[in-house]
């Protein structure tokens, strides 16, 4: 699976506008996800999750960052991603279902904060995107 | 049409969402085109222009979320209530259930679209529990 031309123009475009407010989008997904799927809690014993947390904040910045990573390196994220790929195989170990739920709640946040730019294309687009991106941090874990 | 500066308990949310239906399914068969197989009948679905002026999908939209809506009514007998539709997606339909998560799925970004800052991750929380429970009802009866 790889993103057509078109769909790389939307994923560029739209990124261009998320960069602007890459923590607050950053920091509404995790909220989203610790929420929505409380069992991703399982992986931040260790951090203060609660809404306005500076641990928070600083992840999510982190998470949009990496997105952003692969944006511009939208031709190859393998590339792009790698070191990202070879951590989460060998020393975080997420079970890769939690990239379905975190994928998912940075689609609600941008539906929520874009609405008019998250077109179905649009949606369509950073579906598949996203996608790929998590099959990336996957790749190497067996 | 809707209202975004209104809350809203969970069980009067539909009533006021007439078009999210038709843009929820609308959405379901452009992000993951294979849910088209159960609309080929439906005729023009080739781009997402189409699937979203499609008269037929709007109409189907609609169908599927006031049932979806009438459904929530019920949520402490989610089984019960969809015990016949369960069935008819069953033996009738033959749609594989992993379609009402997808669509499930959807809907709540349909609504984050049309709520923004008032669809709270804590208002998310409560709608991924309905949809999860819908799906898991009108699975229950597959056999």
């Amino acid at each position: 699976m790889s993103l057509t031309r078109a769909e790389r123009t939307i994923v560029v475009s739209m990124w261009s506008k998320i960069s602007t407010q890459a923590d607050v989008i950053g920091t509404e997904t995790l909220e989203r996800l610790f929420s929505c799927y409380p069992q991703a809690k399982t992986y931040f014993p260790h951090f203060d999750l609660h809404s306005g947390s500076a641990q928070l904040r600083a992840h999510g910045s982190k998470v949009v960052a990496a997105v952003g990573d692969a944006v511009k390196s939208i031709d190859n994220v393998t590339s792009a991603l790698s070191k990202l790929s070879e951590l989460h195989a060998y020393v975080l170990r997420v079970d890769p279902v939690n990239f379905k739920f975190l994928s998912h709640c940075l689609l609600v946040t941008l539906a929520s904060h874009f609405p008019a730019d998250f077109t179905a294309d649009a949606h369509a687009a950073w579906d598949k995107f996203l996608s790929i991106v998590s099959g990336v941090l996957t790749e190497k874990y067996r | 049409s809707l209202s975004a500066s209104e809350s809203f308990p969970m069980s009067q949310l539909f009533v006021k969402v007439d078009e999210v239906g038709a843009e929820a399914l609308g959405r379901l068969l452009v992000v993951y085109p294979w849910t088209q197989r159960f609309f080929e009948h439906f005729g023009d679905l080739s781009s997402a222009d189409a699937v979203l002026g499609n008269a037929k999908v709007k109409a189907h939209g609609k169908k599927v979320l006031d049932s979806f809506s009438n459904g929530v009514q019920h949520l402490d007998d989610l089984k019960g209530t969809f015990a016949e539709l369960s069935e008819l997606h069953c033996d009738k339909l033959h749609v594989d259930p992993e379609n009402f998560r997808l669509l499930g799925n959807v809907l709540v970004i349909v609504l984050a679209r049309h709520f923004g800052k008032e669809f709270t991750p804590e208002l998310q929380a409560e709608f991924q529990k309905v949809v999860a429970g819908v799906a898991s009802a009108l699975a229950h009866r597959y056999h």
